[in-house]
């Protein structure tokens, strides 16, 4: 008799763990098909220098770099700013900017505002580089390792928890695969 | 200022509701009077503080007091008034601020509508809804504050979504919200009823009319976001099984099961179990519903903010409500104990049946729903579910339904005879069926199963209805029309509403006609029987926008029928493009043209449209609403007449024993 | 008593036969209707069925729309930036569709590789959380300063 009544509020808890699940996944992220490829060559003007390019090379020079596509216009880039400031005063992975679909002086204010923490920031006023990258949206970062292989790819903002459970294990396996 | 004081406002307002919660409740178990006293001067009490910070969050709007961030988010000054006032319900924090007011005015109206109750009763609802209130005050005060400034107030707002920047959205999210709330009053009457431990007729009558009125909103609500997103979207389309709309049609599913059992409850003492778990899932639905839209886990065009801070807030709100509610159903519903017996042919058995259809077809929106995040959640991929699925489930679970409805009211209760059923209807059966494929034939020169299918259940409602009024007026003759009671009418719209619904949902996805095409001015194009004639372009300024406006001139047989003047508009802050759509509406049918994009040489995509009955779907979600409306304005009206005979038959005032 | 018996069985069975038919009923029509999402680079990889109704997600490549100036097809190409997929499609476009935007499409993959499609979708907007009050200063800022991308 008792069985049955309780039921219901078996079946709803049911739900809830459901629902506990569903709030870690992003419905909208959409695998990445350049995890374990050649990133995407490109050559791009930096952003505070026009006569200086950024290219592909650039992300090659450290055994990890990361690719960090922004925009000021960009709200969810603002939350994971003082966590990159924070990434790029430890300085073990030096950070690179995909600046994106944005305008020169607001990119430039938003990053004396708030603080540069890239090496330097690639300008792709057009989007084309995001578009040869894959990227539907801001922010995302790349994981780009020596051979410029993209190791992995985050969409949304990124915190210190993806940073220590996604991203870290990643770059230890590549540091310790090549030593 | 102001802002500051709404905010305190919402901090009174949530001590209020934690002492309405605690108090009475506690009072209500240990028989101290004075606690129990508590109740209706605190729901009072926290209903004016809500009301205070509404009023000041929607001066904010109306004064465009920038400093407010919620306000800088949703709107301009160039934003019309009225939009600017139901701006304050446009975006996530206001909504939820609308959702509390509603919560504390349905409260405060248990208070003050219910003097004839059992005190302890009314002071047991009236604390369950306070620990509610207090649930979702702490969640915007924690979470979702409407009042937070900007330490340097923007000049200029970032506006309203053109899309909500309509006259739809200042009353289908308060009608709405009015539905969800207010079922929350039954699950607190259900809740308290466990808690006593007595759940008896009496209870069940008490419940009826709130259920009923909050039932009737939500009807509203979800017929007027229908039409709404008929004319505002540009695609013609009512209906999209978007997980929005379902979290809406899931509690109207359960809440009309719930209706139907509190009914069998008060008079026949049997389905309370059912009938107390309906009640907890109505407003669980509710829940659920915020849920899903606030917290991210779905994708859906309507989703408010997503933000896993918030979903992880409203989830332990969720849990919480209803997670304490199944446990003590699961620990008091052993002691109910339902006496009404009935036989196998009875009027018991077709409102069984109602219940455990709508509790199908609801169990299977809901799977529908929630499949893509299962999937997700499972690794096994990411998906989407058509609404080919709902469509598929639905139609045929609510077809047996339709002709339950033309049975039932016509059916005896506890014990009837299947011979005597036949007898009286089986005629009109027969002329359903035969109406279902000629109304069809005569009407558009074809007929489909499922056209034929929704014709004749539609037909059949409304001859059962007038079988039940025929057999109702025997005797009485034409006077029969004035003593039945505003009940029954009430019973016969709600049933013809949905036959009216069904009608204009079955002719308008069978027969309507759509073509997109390419015109420039001047050409013309057949469809349904009309001519649509592009005459001019022109680009006309609005308030905040500026408009393409083609002339569309509509004949039929080389006599004029409209002039249409669909628009696209470019709105000016948010610099979106927003289709108004022109529409010649009719009883028999809608004409609609919608631009689509400018192609070279002055030439436009157009979509026109021709979509027969349409505006039956909406009409029949009105009428079943005024049913509702008559339905519950009869039950008080009987409750006041029976303690007014009372109170004159005993000149003493006796006190009511609990 | 053994009536009433007999009618609680009765109804039992009515409830379940039509239990077991409408869950018969949902699981056929789910697993019908499922839309399958995939990127182009899986379509290009074979992953994807043909004559199945599913869905493809890229952006829309610039220089790649084309439309007939007769009818309202009108021909695009969705890339992820390694793979491209094109996509036809007759009739109108959405508000916001346009090169560079984020698109899902809904159809089928033809035998010859293409994709028709019945349905597109665009994204609402890029950022994948609106807009947050994590620094009121910040969007102070942003509100005068840049003109919306949503």
């Amino acid at each position: 008799m008792q069985g049955k009544y309780l039921t219901p509020l078996g079946v709803f808890l049911l739900l809830v763990i459901l629902f506990i699940a569903g709030l870690g996944l992003n419905p909208k992220e959409v695998p990445s098909p350049f995890v374990g490829q050649p990133a995407p060559d490109f050559s791009a003007p930096a952003l505070n220098a026009a006569d200086a390019a950024v290219s592909r090379a650039d992300l090659q020079k450290a055994p990890v770099s990361l690719f960090n596509v922004w925009a000021s216009w960009c709200t969810a880039c603002r939350q994971e700013h003082p966590f990159l400031m924070e990434l790029s005063r430890r300085g073990d992975v030096p950070i690179y900017g995909l600046n994106y679909k944005d305008e020169r002086p607001a990119a430039l204010a938003w990053l004396h505002r708030f603080g540069d923490p890239y090496v330097t920031s690639a300008f792709d006023q057009e989007g084309q580089i995001g578009i040869e990258w894959g990227v539907y949206g801001v922010p995302e970062t790349f994981v780009v390792d020596r051979q410029g292989m993209v190791l992995y790819k985050h969409i949304g903002p990124l915190t210190p928890q993806v940073w220590e459970e996604r991203i870290m294990p990643v770059i230890r396996q590549q540091t310790e695969g090549s030593r | 200022m102001l802002p500051e004081l709404g905010h305190f406002a919402l901090i009174l307002a949530l001590c209020v509701a934690l002492v309405q919660g605690i108090v009475p409740l506690v009072g209500a178990s240990r028989g101290i009077a004075p606690w129990v006293a508590l109740a209706r001067p605190a729901a009072l009490a926290q209903f004016l503080f809500l009301a205070l910070a509404l009023g000041a969050l929607v001066q904010a709007f109306i004064a465009n007091d920038f400093s407010v961030l919620y306000v800088a988010q949703n709107s301009n000054t160039a934003l019309p008034l009225p939009y600017r006032i139901s701006a304050t319900w446009g975006g996530h924090e206001g909504s939820l601020l609308l959702w509390g007011v509603m919560l504390g005015g349905w409260t405060a109206a248990v208070g003050l509508l219910s003097r004839r109750l059992p005190e302890l009763m009314v002071a047991r609802v009236i604390a369950i809804l306070g620990l509610v209130s207090t649930g979702f005050l702490a969640f915007m005060l924690f979470t979702s504050n409407p009042f937070e400034r900007l330490p340097i107030p923007p000049v200029e707002g970032r506006d309203l979504n053109p899309l909500l920047q309509d006259p739809g959205l200042v009353l289908h999210p308060p009608t709405l919200y009015m539905g969800y709330v207010g079922f929350s009053v039954a699950f607190a009457f259900a809740i308290a009823a466990l808690l006593s431990g007595r759940l008896d007729a009496a209870w069940a009558r008490w419940s009826r009319p709130w259920t009923i009125v909050a039932w009737s909103f939500l009807t509203v609500g979800i017929a007027l976001g229908s039409w709404w997103a008929y004319y505002e979207l540009g695609w013609g389309g009512w209906w999209f099984w978007d997980p929005v709309e379902n979290a809406s049609l899931l509690p109207w599913l359960v809440g009309t099961a719930l209706m139907h059992s509190l009914a069998v409850s008060e008079k026949r003492s049997a389905f309370k179990s059912w009938t107390v778990l309906l009640a907890i899932s109505a407003f669980s639905l509710s829940l659920l519903g915020t849920f899903l839209v606030r917290s991210g886990v779905l994708t859906s065009v309507h989703a408010f903010a997503s933000d896993p801070t918030r979903g992880v807030f409203i989830l332990i709100l969720l849990a919480a409500v209803v997670g304490s509610s199944l446990l003590i159903y699961a620990v008091q519903a052993p002691k109910v104990k339902s006496t009404g017996q009935f036989k196998l042919v009875s009027r018991e058995t077709l409102m069984l049946g109602n219940n455990i259809v709508l509790t199908v077809s609801a169990a299977s929106v809901l799977l529908g729903t929630l499949y893509p995040l299962i999937l997700d959640a499972l690794g096994v991929g990411k998906i989407s579910v058509g609404a080919p699925y709902f469509n598929t489930v639905f139609i045929p679970l609510m077809a047996p339904l339709a002709v339950a409805i033309g049975i039932g009211p016509l059916v005896r209760w506890k014990q009837d005879s299947p011979g005597r059923i036949v007898a009286l209807l089986w005629r009109f059966m027969l002329i359903s069926a035969v109406a279902a494929v000629l109304i069809p034939l005569l009407a558009y020169g074809n007929v489909t199963p499922l056209a034929a299918l929704g014709v004749g259940l539609a037909v059949w409602l409304f001859l059962s209805a007038l079988v039940d009024l025929r057999r109702r007026l025997t005797n009485k003759g034409w006077g029969g029309f004035l003593t039945q009671p505003p009940a029954y009418y009430g019973m016969v719209a709600g049933h013809l509403g949905v036959a009216a619904t069904i009608l204009g949902v079955t002719l308008t996805s069978n027969y309507s006609q759509e073509r997109d095409v390419r015109m420039a001015p001047g050409d013309s194009v057949e469809l349904g029987g009309y001519s649509f004639r592009f005459e001019s372009l022109s680009e006309v300024p609005g308030p905040n926008y500026l408009a393409s406006t083609a002339e569309f001139r509509v004949s039929r047989n080389e006599a004029e029928v409209a002039v249409l003047r669909p628009e696209k508009r470019q709105y000016m802050v948010q610099t979106m493009p927003m289709t108004e759509a022109g529409i010649d509406w009719g009883f028999s049918r809608d004409l609609y043209i919608a631009l689509g994009e400018s192609l070279d040489d002055g030439a436009w995509a157009v979509r026109l449209q021709y979509k027969p009955f349409i505006r039956w779907i909406w009409l029949g979600g009105l009428l079943m609403a005024f049913g509702g409306l008559l339905a519950a304005a009869d039950r008080r009206y009987r409750l006041a007449a029976h303690q007014e005979r009372t109170a004159m038959a005993t000149p003493l005032n006796v006190p009511e024993v609990s | 008593m053994r009536q009433k018996q007999r009618n609680r069985l009765i109804i039992a069975l009515f409830v379940v036969a039509g239990v077991a038919v409408a869950a018969g009923l949902v699981l056929t029509a789910l697993n019908e209707n499922i839309n399958l999402f995939y990127s182009p680079t899986q379509v290009s990889q074979g992953e994807a069925p043909a004559g199945h109704t599913l869905r493809v997600g890229g952006i829309v490549a610039p220089g790649t729309v084309q439309r007939n100036p007769e009818t309202l097809e009108v021909r695009f190409d969705l890339t992820d930036g390694a793979n491209a997929l094109t996509i036809r499609y007759r009739g109108i476009l959405p508000d916001l569709f346009r090169e560079g935007q984020g698109i899902v499409a809904q159809g089928r993959l033809g035998a010859d590789g293409r994709f028709t499609a019945d349905e597109v979708l665009a994204k609402h907007d890029e950022n994948y959380m609106p807009p947050e009050v994590q620094d009121a200063l910040h969007t102070a800022e942003k509100l005068g300063l840049v003109k919306e991308q949503e």
